[in-house]
């Protein structure tokens, strides 16, 4: 059987029919990535027990015991997501040694769903930076070429995918951590409404906008996924306790009658050629499948970069607090004896984060401290409920939106990295979901003159993720790069 | 306030509340980092929000509790496995008082 380019069920069908075993796929994406990811460092762990692990699917197989959705289907997990017994490190030198001892939901649920921990995918460091350079563990590359960025943060999760390093992965979204690199790698990357997927066990940027979620080869796939990984988890206080659909089986390409709202502000200047040729294209598909073309405008949009990194820098100065040296993680060396409890933790923290994890920890200081709160985080605050009533307001008039996922293709590694307010700017129409705690979803559907993906950003009201998957299918089948590959694959 | 400027000293300050030891060279490359950062984030001061309730979370929570009752039964080895430093099942810190 072809292992590498089939969907989920197919893989997972297969195996459950005997026409190959969960040991031997497994075995098929290990040496994938044996051979392929020297070349782009997606992988910052590959898990030893998962062979093993693959075993116990075959064994309950042949004992006939009942089988879940994803039974015997190899993933990669971004290192945001604990995982039992296997390191966890957030892309940081301050948990390079982390292993938990609980998996998160979305990893319980993957296993119970029958899914193999194939291992460990890099991202940047705390899922800050948007082009995966910011790993203590290296820069990953971009399968379609090497010389550029995956995206970020959830870059390896991208890579590993684009090279079919894996048969699923998942990836989080703090401001478009899985719709850019997915967008960037030419993969099908969902962020599902804020509450839709627990967050317990998912290591903690800004609490208010993390989400986790599929970032695979298809349409179908992030639905079948879907499934598996959303739904209430009580220890998650913000989960909600909406029921589930079943995504994939509910999968419509017919979109005649929907209304698509086009985001005028991102179709002014400043979008790159490819792109704005993409999102046209894009257009003309939806129209020539009977849907209803309309302008909506979010005229605050430009404003969501600041109130983003605002709010998100401020949460996260908080979550990262934790970070101390005592109880897990890294822990610097004292040598002067006259050291004092502060400057335990200080010299801990200075040498276990990174450049981008201290400036985005101080920016949060600096906004909530005494005498800025009110004109930082609550401002921002009450920009970010401005931003959520122009979505409402938006959605009377439309079903789903349609933009640009960035306003560019994958950009060249190093080329925004010495500049953080440059690569801050890279994700205007990616923030503001997450401020609106909406679904978004990016589509792969046009190639760059570089010959670099790039991907369609769907964005629909809170728990229409539905609306979302069929809009993106209806894209996906009329995907002019869906026939092509990446360099390394 | 679009000509916000965080000096070294600020950055040592922030640093500090941050827990964070940073040496001179740092503050001065974050000083010009976060001058530039937070000047352009100034731009939504001038928006106007009187009387704009902040949103602090996206979604309605739908409030639920559960018992409280102890269900991960983990064991104090379990616990302490990650330690940098320990003796026996307790965290062991340097001397810093």
């Amino acid at each position: 059987m072809e292992i590498t380019f089939s969907s989920l069920k197919q893989i997972s069908d297969a195996i459950k029919t005997k026409q190959t075993s969960a040991v031997e796929v497994t075995k098929h994406f290990l040496s994938r990535i044996e051979k392929l990811d020297k070349k782009l460092n997606s992988y910052v762990l590959v898990n030893d027990q998962a062979v093993a692990e693959a075993q116990l699917i075959d064994d309950k197989i042949q004992k006939g015991e009942k089988l879940g959705l994803l039974a015997g289907v190899p993933f990669g997990i971004k290192d945001m997501l604990c995982t039992k017994n296997l390191r966890t490190t957030a892309g940081s030198k301050i948990l390079e040694n982390f292993i938990p001892p609980y998996d998160s939901t979305v990893v319980k649920k993957l296993k119970a769903a029958g899914v193999v921990v194939l291992g460990k995918l890099n991202q940047d460091e705390f899922a800050m930076g948007s082009s995966n350079e910011t790993s203590f563990f290296g820069a990953v590359k971009n399968p379609w070429n090497t010389d550029y960025v995956p995206g970020g943060s959830s870059g390896g999760s991208a890579a590993a995918q684009a090279a079919r390093l894996a048969a699923g992965t998942i990836g989080t979204d703090t401001g478009g951590s899985i719709r850019q690199p997915a967008s960037f790698c030419g993969v099908v990357g969902v962020k599902p409404t804020y509450g839709r997927v627990s967050r317990y066990g998912i290591i903690a940027y800004a609490s208010s906008l993390d989400q986790a979620g599929p970032m695979v080869s298809s349409v179908e796939d992030a639905a079948l996924t879907l499934e598996v990984i959303c739904g209430h988890d009580e220890l998650d206080g913000t989960s909600s306790q909406k029921s589930v659909p079943h995504f994939a089986s509910k999968l419509n390409s017919d979109i005649k009658g929907m209304r698509i709202g086009i985001l005028e502000e991102a179709m002014k200047d400043g979008l790159h050629p490819d792109v704005e040729k993409t999102v046209q294209n894009g257009i003309e598909t939806l129209k020539k499948l009977g849907a209803e073309i309309v302008p909506v405008s979010l005229s605050l949009i430009e404003n969501s970069i600041p109130v983003y990194y605002l709010i998100a820098a401020s949460e996260a100065s908080s979550n990262l607090a934790r970070y101390d040296g005592v109880r897990y993680g890294f822990r610097a060396e004292m040598r002067e004896s006259s050291a004092t409890l502060d400057d335990f933790y200080a010299m801990t923290r200075g040498i276990g984060f990174g450049a981008e994890v201290q400036r985005r920890i101080m920016i949060g200081t600096f906004c909530l401290s005494s005498g800025y709160y009110d004109a930082y985080y609550t401002k921002a605050c009450q920009v970010r409920r401005l931003i959520k009533n122009e979505y409402d307001e938006a959605f009377k008039k439309c079903d789903v939106i349609l933009s640009p996922v960035a306003s560019t293709a994958a950009f060249k590694i190093g080329d925004r990295i010495t500049d953080p307010l440059k690569m801050y700017l890279n994700d205007i129409f990616t923030t503001s979901t997450n401020l609106a705690g909406l679904p978004g979803m990016s589509v792969p559907f046009g190639l760059s003159k570089e010959r670099l993906p790039i991907g369609l950003q769907l964005t629909a009201q809170a728990f229409e993720e539905q609306k979302l998957l069929n809009v993106g299918l209806a894209l996906e089948n009329a995907s002019s790069i869906k026939k092509e590959q990446p360099h390394v694959i | 306030m679009s000509n916000i400027k965080i000096d070294i000293k600020t950055v040592q300050h922030i640093a500090k509340l941050s827990k964070l030891q940073i040496n001179e060279a740092q503050a001065q490359e974050y000083s010009e980092q976060l001058t530039k950062i937070m000047g352009f984030f100034d731009k939504i001061s001038n928006l106007p929000t009187d009387g704009i309730e902040p949103l602090v979370t996206p979604t309605e929570i739908e409030s639920f509790w559960r018992e409280d009752k102890d269900e991960n039964n983990y064991t104090s080895e379990e616990m302490v496995a990650n330690a940098p430093s320990r003796q026996g099942s307790l965290f062991k810190v340097p001397p810093v008082v």
